[in-house]
């Protein structure tokens, strides 16, 4: 008698809490809205920003110019840091109250757009073709743009001028071909340091694929040519060069980026992108450097670009004012505040020549720009990538053409 | 069950005095109200929501609003087959996983149970100085955050850090400790000149990864995150053994003693049979512990190098937070927890205490009836006989040393 009585307890107490939790599930603002094409525009609605910042300079500058725009439109909107910001979006989307304006990543932008988290703001952008045309390709999914570009980078390859007038290499050897390259890198490795380190990874490595007139994806993004001819020739040259023992790694040098290792004279010459710049001057003052264009391969001239977009949820409750906030953010003169505050490169065509004039040292990364590739942005890639990241740590003991086999695979399987 | 206890003994009584007749309903609701704040909060953030992950695990959830939306549909085992069954990067992504956290349970289990037995031996020995300033200072790391620990242990174990200034003092060249994903097994091998696997091994794959990579050992990296989780959890592990071995009490000890039990035969004859409990305790924790380690990996590698500390409750992390597929994530979850409830199954009954084989048994009776059937005196002599051989051994001894 008792137990049963137990029994019928336990399930009332189950029962009970399991509609608690289903009133709460249901409450939590999933509705359909997504249809209506108007933007919500509800003005008296705070607006947030996450943002993932490189450090204090960057949120401070982004901070004053949120906070300007506050002022002139009215609008109140805060700014908040992630610690981790793929992490933090993912669970505002899944929680339904998401930031409203965001930094938004290449590699994110298709899980996050396919599930409709995202806003397609793009035709409602007056700036929109300001922006060069590869960056806005790389925030298009399904045909839709979702995101303006914030910034972009590109890899060039930057020398140590002291090491280099040290190995008795004038302004004139500046390499141009995959040979000068590897001729410069030997003459300019000692005891102290090799000629040239960057990180093993996709985001470094890709550069020779392309020049190699190979890559991961065809340009539109809907064919993989990881294992074509043009990219194992890319691939071996790398192997080629790590071979040689005057080009390394960064982490094999016990340091966590090309940077550092340049930084902190391990490597004369190394493959980065224009946010070195900082890095150098705050903790490598002393190092001297100069930026050059990298050397063309049998394709010719090839680089990579980065590009960080802002990115505006679907769920956000004042979706007019995000975009007027995303208009101001990449606005010329809020731009070139950032470029000047914390060193980005602006996305805008209309800024290239004057970024260049304000940065002449720098102007290679901007030039990049006319011939480089992007990341391949499908969903699923960026498994793709961290995958063909892990075995390029192998390289130099791996078979190239191994690589590329099971990473023509992988990307098979998530082009179809 | 309280109302049962305190009832029963005054049954007899309540049958002459009506009026202290005791209301067990209203017993049995007042303790289900005492209990229900617990229920509640444990219905809520553990009951609920594990019932929640099990539905994700078998949707399509792309992770906007709620799992329990119209537009989230009934999918199957299909991300179950995805990492299971499936050829791709999913499966051979949990394959790697999967061999990785193998590989680590297998080494820290063992290791972290030996050494912190070991050091609370040593710390329960009474004629050792300091006790109290040792057992602290053992027991600290395990009281430090994971994420401290994993910070000190990158600049320790850095290409140029402390740890390989120090093998170099012994001439030895440190590896690139967290930046090397060769297997140790597979450095040991080419080492006597074994470079790459035999057919039958490379051939042969499961779940995505050959045979060759299964036996590839733990990478260097994940040999240095197994030293530093052996170093931070031995000194919790340490503190249950301290605490058996002090209730186990002097009695048997001495009693040992006096028959003669060298040091050695004491500690795994009569100690360690008595600490069973506690290692089995200690073992389980362990294994649970090991199959669900995340946060030094969140912290310190992320997975790299080249996916070697890549372990299954970080990779259920990341297919869901990185890549967005949700139901693949909560799927390796539901996995994990499957291969915990079935490792921690093996392990009690391999420790279970086996029945005594028949001849065994008899023996044992046997000698139980000899030594009931002697009578006092009979007792006595054994011993005297016993003491006379031990003299006559130490005297053989004294003449030898003598001779000499």
């Amino acid at each position: 008698m008792r137990n049963r009585n137990k029994l019928t307890m336990i399930t009332a107490a189950s029962v009970a809490v399991l509609t608690l939790l289903a009133g709460c599930g249901g409450g939590s603002g999933f509705d359909d809205n997504a249809s209506s094409d108007k933007p919500t525009s509800d003005s008296s609605q705070e607006l947030t920003v996450l943002i993932g910042s490189s450090g204090d300079t960057e949120t401070k500058a982004v901070k004053d110019a949120v906070a300007a725009w506050s002022e002139k439109s009215g609008t109140k909107a805060t700014v908040q840091v992630a610690n981790d910001l793929a992490q933090q979006l993912s669970q505002g989307f899944a929680g339904g109250d998401p930031a409203d304006v965001f930094y938004l990543a290449p590699e994110q932008l298709a899980g996050h757009a396919s599930n409709g988290s995202l806003l397609a703001y793009g035709d409602q952008l007056k700036n929109k073709s300001d922006f060069y045309d590869n960056l806005l390709q790389t925030f298009t999914y399904d045909g839709k743009l979702y995101a303006a570009p914030k910034d972009v980078s590109t890899l060039q390859l930057v020398i140590n001028t002291d090491m280099w007038s040290e190995a008795g290499l004038t302004d004139a050897d500046y390499p141009t071909t995959w040979d000068e390259l590897a001729d410069v890198a030997k003459k300019l490795t000692n005891d102290d340091h090799v000629g040239l380190a960057f990180n093993g990874e996709y985001a470094r490595i890709g550069v020779f694929l392309k020049q190699a007139g190979g890559g991961l994806v065809s340009d539109d993004g809907s064919k993989a040519i990881a294992n074509t001819d043009e990219s194992l020739k890319g691939l071996t040259e790398v192997k080629d060069l790590l071979d040689t023992g005057t080009v390394k790694y960064a982490s094999d040098l016990g340091t966590g980026w090309g940077g550092e290792a340049f930084g902190s004279k391990k490597a004369a010459m190394t493959i980065e992108g224009n946010w070195i710049t900082g890095g150098l001057s705050a903790d490598y003052p002393d190092v001297k450097y100069k930026v050059v264009a990298l050397p063309e391969g049998p394709a010719g001239k090839g680089t990579m670009h980065f590009t960080n977009g802002w990115g505006i949820a679907a769920d956000s409750k004042n979706q007019q004012g995000a975009i007027d906030l995303v208009e101001y953010l990449t606005s010329d003169d809020v731009v070139m505040g950032f470029a000047k505050a914390f060193g980005i490169m602006p996305a805008t065509k209309t800024l290239a020549d004057t970024w260049k004039g304000e940065f002449p040292d720098l102007s290679a990364f901007m030039d990049g720009l006319d011939y480089s590739v992007t990341v391949p942005t499908a969903k699923g890639a960026a498994d793709v990538v961290t995958d063909f990241n892990a075995q390029l740590e192998g390289l130099k003991t791996g078979d190239p053409k191994t690589i590329l086999d099971k990473t023509q695979t992988n990307l098979e399987a998530i082009l179809k | 069950m309280s109302a049962t206890q305190a009832a029963t003994p005054r049954k007899g009584r309540a049958r002459k005095i009506p009026r202290q007749h005791i209301d067990r309903r209203g017993q049995e609701i007042s303790g289900w109200l005492f209990c229900l704040p617990m229920i509640v909060i444990l219905g809520v953030f553990m009951f609920v929501p594990i019932l929640m992950a099990l539905w994700v695990s078998v949707s399509d959830w792309t992770g906007r609003g709620t799992p329990f939306g119209g537009n989230v549909s009934f999918v199957g085992a299909e991300n179950y087959t995805d990492v299971l069954a499936k050829p791709g990067l999913a499966q051979s992504d949990f394959g790697t996983a999967l061999r990785n956290n193998a590989w680590y349970t297998l080494i820290v289990v063992p290791l972290q149970t030996l050494l912190s037995l070991a050091l609370a031996v040593m710390l329960n020995r009474k004629i050792l100085k300091a006790r109290g300033f040792f057992r602290t200072a053992f027991y600290f790391p395990s009281v430090t955050s994971s994420v401290a620990i994993t910070v000190l242990w990158l600049f320790l174990f850095n290409a140029a850090g402390p740890i390989n200034a120090m093998l170099k003092w012994f001439g030895v060249n440190g590896p690139n400790w967290f930046n090397d994903p060769q297997g140790i097994i597979h450095i040991f091998l080419g080492a006597l000149g074994v470079k790459n696997g035999p057919a039958v091994l490379t051939e042969h794959s499961f779940l995505g990864v050959s045979a060759w990579d299964w036996l590839a050992g733990p990478s260097v990296a994940m040999f240095a995150i197994i030293l530093m989780v052996i170093f931070t959890t031995s000194g919790t592990y340490m503190l249950m053994f301290i605490a058996a071995l002090q209730s186990i009490g002097e009695a048997t000890e001495e009693a040992a003693i006096m028959d003669g039990a060298t040091p050695w035969q004491r500690m795994w004859k009569v100690t360690v049979p008595q600490l069973k409990p506690t290692i089995f305790t200690v073992v389980t924790l362990g294994i649970i512990g090991t199959w669900q380690v995340f946060d030094q990996i969140y912290t310190g590698t992320q997975g790299g190098p080249a996916k070697t500390t890549l372990t299954t409750a970080y990779l259920s992390y990341s297919a869901a937070f990185n890549s967005q597929e949700w139901g693949r994530g909560a799927a390796i979850s539901f996995i994990l927890f499957v291969i915990i409830i079935v490792m921690t199954w093996i392990q009690r009954w391999v420790m279970k205490d086996k029945k005594m084989s028949r001849r065994k048994r008899a023996e044992y009776e046997a000698m139980k009836a000899e030594a009931r059937s002697m009578t006092k005196s009979e007792v006595m002599s054994l011993g005297a006989s016993r003491s006379g051989k031990h003299a006559a051994a130490a005297t053989a001894t004294a003449t030898v040393a003598g001779k000499e």
